[in-house]
């Protein structure tokens, strides 16, 4: 299990660095950089005073000096400036990221939640109308874009309530961010409380028809019994990898929700950085997010042999 | 009997006449005007922008040494009153502006305010001082100003080439504040001083820009606002939405179009909205360097296929409105009158008529129903930009062209159109000031870096000239008539429509004037007030 460890170690770091340098050349082959943006707000674009600025931001040196540059800083700590606020990356990063972690946990929570239980009752109560209807919600929650469905939450706030649940300022307490986050968090999660939902459904439904919850049942277990002790137990492997999938994932969805609901987090803070070719924020930013998908990844594994039992690494 | 319904009626009305008085002057003070911002400003500099997402909210933090009347809504030459200057007057063959200049104003640091100061902001603007802009839109409306020049602390004198009795007109719009010798352009950009009724407080990206109100500014009793605050929200349905639902007072400078004004007026009927000319146009830009559009007779044709009123009812159902390069009557000061716009080329509302004369063009030129002319037609990614370019595209097929959309995403679209890398682009422009000298010369002029079109012809730039230096307001009137109509049958910038939107705010915001003929001009907001 240690070997195995630090091999996964070792390959994580290998993983990073090469998706540094993806990351890093990707952002400069993309058409157009902050100078030629910093211009669009004037109009026009002048291609001395352009040069200028490229200079001043380091733009005009080779790619792998700017490269060198930007990874002898991560060493350090120093994440250089935003480009367009002339502000440290740190700042306009530090005070954003926990915002996305906490709806991202809220909405990975709800989606657990309900997808949990609703798949496993769904299993167990096949084929009966409420079967039926939890299918055709989870189906709905599948095919409904989130942009589409937090719009939809938005106006009947409006028309029901006469009020608008979206960030304003910083909630005061720990109550007031709950309910500022929870709205925003069910639209998000409802996708991956339908995906949670449906593969754990159609998991319990396999390992039902397995010979030992017949054997289970024989015996005289409960159906309580069978049903949480030993099928979901069993159930909950491949749910689990798609937990640690969608966790990755819901960064896409919270991009729409955050601009949806104008919650001043960093998933649509990347779009923006991306939009506005601002490099120390995205290459910061994205590696970020690749450094905790890797962990997240890493973690997965590691958790499924202490799921299952049978499972084990070799030495 | 007669007599005593009068004198009942008159005493009402006195009383009447009484209460509305009172009620103009009861303007309270106190209270923060919470807005809505589309986006977040690329920078506090007023200078080094072109863009309503700055000089709006920042306006307030600047004073100009003249401006326009806040609460006229049609801005001119008439209704402009003094700011950082006391007054203002011409040498005799008005070739110098003397501004006497107020004593004891001092920026938001605490430091005074003096000529220096005025002489340092247009060094910067022309790019003669030590400083440097990082960016200098504006640096066209200068070409004719030669030097600044000090007498003392309190006087200040603009020195130009030749005459030129506008030049008030481009010192009094919100593009023009006067900025602090003593700071930096870069500090200008991320934390302004000004000696505006408004300190900038923070700038916090995708979230807010926060002002609060200058409690020593040299205007007594002003502003009546504790502050104001910008929240950033980029989604428009959720703007609008959050202002339906009372979380803002105002909402962005003209931010709500035509079908979003019907839903603010069903679901917030008390809300105030005024629809006015914004003075930002759609326009092509043909590049008459790459050929076939190099042949003057294809860009000829090209105006004539344009049907005008067909893009005004699909974009705007009716409202936006024809015209040529500077904003037509009734808002604008400077446009064609419609009796003279049904004569210029393109015009003309028989469509079938000029289509006709289109394909005859083109045929005399080898095209024809089999020999279809392939155009890319280049814009912004954005709605309001691929739109109507969706619909050009349509009337090009009518005069054998072919034409295909070309999206361009919006941070490459002015490096593409500086390196002049497409055949024809659909463009919006806007302009700070009604005023020829800021349009045409900014617009048309050669070397201009906003001429996108590179369109420089000798004898307009005469004509230019000439109608900036009449001072018989109705004779340049009709010379910028006759140069409009040569610019769009030249096919410069061949001008589709000129757009309208709409600034809502709440029945208790009072003291702020939409202003008819420029979106860039009316946001000191030291007037505003807010009885809730």
């Amino acid at each position: 299990m240690g070997t195995y460890i630090v091999k996964r170690f070792l390959l994580m770091l290998l993983t990073l660095i090469g998706i540094s340098i993806i990351i890093f050349v990707l952002l400069r082959l993309m058409p157009g950089n902050i100078a030629d943006i910093m211009f669009d707000s004037a109009g026009f674009v002048d291609p001395a005073e352009k040069a200028q600025i490229e200079k001043e931001l380091g733009l005009d040196l080779p790619i792998p000096v700017q490269y060198f540059h930007w990874v002898r800083g991560l060493l350090v700590w120093d994440l250089g400036f935003s480009y367009v606020s002339e502000m440290p990356a740190v700042d306009e990063l530090g005070p954003r990221i926990p915002i996305t972690a906490k709806l991202a946990g809220l909405a990975l929570f709800f989606s657990v939640l309900f997808g949990l239980p609703l798949g496993v009752i769904s299993a167990v109560k096949q084929d009966t109308a409420l079967d039926y209807i939890m299918r055709v919600v989870s189906l709905s929650g599948l095919s409904l874009p989130s942009f589409w469905l937090a719009l939809l939450i938005l106006m009947f706030f409006v028309s029901t309530f006469g009020t608008i649940p979206i960030y304003m300022d910083p909630p005061d307490n720990l109550w007031d961010e709950l309910v500022l986050y929870s709205i925003p968090a069910a639209a998000v999660g409802f996708r991956s409380s339908a995906l949670i939902m449906r593969l754990t459904r159609s998991s319990m439904l396999e390992v039902m028809r397995q010979d030992y919850i017949r054997t289970a049942r024989s015996k005289g277990a409960s159906e309580n019994s069978i049903n949480y002790r030993h099928a979901l137990k069993n159930a909950v492997l491949p749910v689990t990898t798609i937990i640690g999938i969608e966790a990755a994932f819901l960064i896409g969805g919270l991009i729409i929700t955050e601009t949806v609901f104008n919650i001043p987090g960093v998933a649509h803070f990347l779009v923006e950085a991306i939009l506005m070719r601002d490099y120390p924020i995205v290459q910061n930013l994205v590696m970020l997010i690749a450094v905790v998908t890797v962990v997240i990844n890493f973690a997965v594994d590691l958790l499924y042999a202490v799921l299952d039992p049978r499972i084990k690494y070799a030495e | 009997m007669k007599r005593k319904v009068f004198t009942i009626a008159s005493a009402a009305s006195l009383i009447g006449l009484m209460f509305c008085a009172e009620g103009a002057l009861a303007a309270k003070s106190g209270g923060v005007l919470k807005a809505y911002h589309r986006g977040t400003p690329p920078s506090g500099s007023i200078h080094e922008e072109a863009t309503n997402s700055t000089v709006s909210p920042y306006m307030g933090v600047f004073n100009n040494l003249i401006m326009y009347r806040q609460d006229v809504a049609k801005e001119s030459i008439d209704t402009i009153i003094p700011d950082l200057a006391k007054s203002w007057s011409w040498n005799g063959d008005g070739t110098k502006l003397t501004f006497k200049l107020r004593q004891g104003v001092k920026w938001h640091d605490g430091k005074p305010f003096t000529s220096k100061d005025v002489k340092c902001t247009w060094d910067l603007v022309q790019g003669k001082g030590k400083a440097k802009l990082r960016k200098n839109p504006r640096k066209s409306w200068y070409k004719n100003l030669d030097s600044v020049t000090t007498n003392g602390d309190f006087e200040a004198t603009f020195n130009l080439k030749r005459k030129q009795p506008a030049f008030p007109a481009l010192l009094a719009g919100g593009y023009s504040p006067v900025y602090p010798c003593h700071v930096s352009p870069k500090k200008m950009r991320t934390h302004p001083i000004g000696t505006g009724p408004f300190k900038f407080v923070s700038l916090k990206q995708n979230e807010h820009v926060k002002f609060t109100k200058n409690q020593n500014y040299w205007k007594k009793d002003r502003p009546y606002l504790d502050g104001v605050e910008w929240t950033i929200i980029k989604s428009r349905a959720t703007r609008v939405l959050a202002f339906i639902a009372g979380k803002f007072d105002m909402t962005f400078n003209v931010d709500v179009t035509v079908p979003l004004m019907k839903e603010v007026n069903s679901q917030a009927p008390d809300a105030i909205c005024e629809m006015v000319t914004t003075n930002v146009s759609t326009n092509l830009i043909v590049n008459q360097f790459k050929p076939p559009f190099d042949n003057a007779q294809v860009r000829k044709a090209m105006v004539l296929a344009i049907d005008r009123k067909a893009f005004i009812d699909i974009i705007s159902e009716g409202k936006n409105i024809q015209g040529g390069a500077m904003m037509p009557p009734p808002n604008g000061v400077w446009g064609m009158p419609p009796e003279f716009l049904k004569n210029v080329a393109g015009f003309n509302p028989d469509i079938a008529g000029n289509r006709a004369q289109a394909r005859k063009i083109m045929e005399g030129l080898g095209y024809g129903p089999n020999n279809r002319l392939k155009v890319k037609v280049s814009t912004r990614n954005i709605a309001i930009y691929r739109d109507p370019a969706v619909i050009l595209i349509d009337h090009m097929k009518e005069i054998y062209m072919d034409a295909t959309l070309d999206t361009v995403e919006t941070s490459n679209w002015h490096a593409k159109v500086a390196r002049k890398d497409y055949m024809v682009g659909l463009n919006l422009t806007g302009i700070g000031v009604d005023d020829p000298d800021a349009g045409l010369y900014e617009n048309y002029s050669c070397g201009s870096q906003r001429n996108y079109t590179g369109y420089c012809k000798p004898e307009m730039e005469k004509l230019f000239e000439q109608q900036s230096m009449m001072t018989d307001q109705v004779a340049r009137k009709k010379l910028v008539w006759e140069i409009d109509k040569k610019l769009q049958e030249d096919a410069a910038r061949p001008i589709i429509y000129h757009g309208l939107g709409a600034t809502c705010f709440q029945p208790y915001v009072h003291g702020f004037v939409t202003h008819v003929n420029s979106v860039y001009n009316n946001w000191r907001l030291e007037d505003v007030w807010l009885d809730k």
